[in-house]
């Protein structure tokens, strides 16, 4: 259990930034598609600004992790259509229910029991997905 | 104290998300957030019918203690670490909805239209959150990940395919709101 700590601390301080930085709100992801607000850009661009310097600096530091392992971000398959297509259905779930997948379970937490429901259909979404998965263009 | 109880600024809450991948980076892991229902999925027995489910997701259990924290980090931020405030959300915004029929605009994190308990038991509202969050899932998992396994940590890291996936996270976003929501609501 001792060595699962470190991830249960992670994982509150990230949902008490999205919760205090409102990432979770179904309102900020419309206006952020509505173009009316720079917050969710910024925080969006702020995480990858500082998320390229930290890690070119780790990279440049030979950082080891703490498995003793090199510190390296697993690669994404070449592609293009998976991305695209998988994205935009994403991106239309994303704008609807307002919620991407962090933010449902935090939102669990704020006592909005009803993003459940969102929850369930995003677990049959990736299971339809396994079921089609060999037949779908990647 | 004052400063913690205030929403936060995005200038702080975004190099605080950067801190959040990096940790998981330096654990040895890496920051994805949806594939927990893949996970989850693979829990409930769906790797017995469905090749895709049938993985070692014992390896990933770390992914799903990070949720928990995320669950009670959510609860502490929403109970214990805020003021009772309205967001402070465009002008522009607020009278979009209120021209789509939304009332109370940012009065609480979720708008009821769509989130109280008379709304998810009508016909309309439960489809919403059931179509919405089937999206959602589909579409990570065809995508291989999402705002934070793509836009954030595939972003950081300059991989193309992160950026041409985050460009259809905003194409479906876009249809959504400018294109089908006039019609829904």
């Amino acid at each position: 259990m001792g060595k699962y700590i470190k991830f249960f601390i992670v994982g509150i301080f990230f949902g008490i930034v999205l919760v205090k930085s409102e990432a979770v709100s179904w309102y900020r992801i419309f206006e952020m598609f509505k173009f009316q607000s720079f917050h969710m850009y910024g925080i969006i661009g702020t995480a990858v600004g500082t998320g390229i310097v930290i890690l070119l600096l780790s990279k440049k530091q030979k950082i080891k992790t703490t498995e003793g392992t090199t510190l390296i971000v697993p690669l994404k398959d070449r592609g293009f259509t998976r991305y695209i297509l998988g994205g935009t259905i994403f991106g239309l779930g994303w704008a609807l229910s307002g919620a991407c997948p962090g933010p449902m379970y935090i939102l669990i937490g704020t006592g909005a029991f009803s993003i459940i429901i969102v929850i369930a259909a995003a677990l049959l979404g990736t299971y339809v997905y396994g079921l089609l998965k060999d037949k779908l263009p990647h | 104290m004052d400063y913690i109880l205030q929403p936060w600024p995005w200038y702080v809450s975004g190099p605080c998300i950067a801190i959040v991948m990096f940790l998981l980076l330096y654990f040895g892991r890496t920051f994805g957030m949806s594939s927990n229902l893949r996970t989850m999925c693979a829990i409930g027995g769906a790797g017995k019918h469905v090749k895709f489910f049938n993985y070692d997701w014992k390896s990933h259990k770390w992914n799903l203690v990070v949720v928990l924290g995320a669950i009670v980090g959510g609860f502490i931020a929403h109970f214990l670490l805020s003021n009772p405030i309205d967001m402070d959300l465009s002008e522009a915004t607020v009278k979009d909805l209120s021209a789509l029929g939304f009332n109370n605009v940012g009065q609480s994190l979720l708008p009821l239209e769509l989130f109280s308990w008379d709304a998810v038991l009508s016909i309309k509202g439960l489809s919403i959150l059931i179509v919405g969050g089937f999206l959602v899932g589909f579409g990570t998992r065809y995508a291989g990940g999402c705002t934070s396994g793509h836009a954030i940590t595939g972003l950081s890291s300059l991989q193309l395919p992160s950026l041409i996936a985050v460009i259809g996270f905003f194409l479906g976003g876009l249809i959504m709101i400018h294109l089908i929501f006039p019609i829904l609501f």
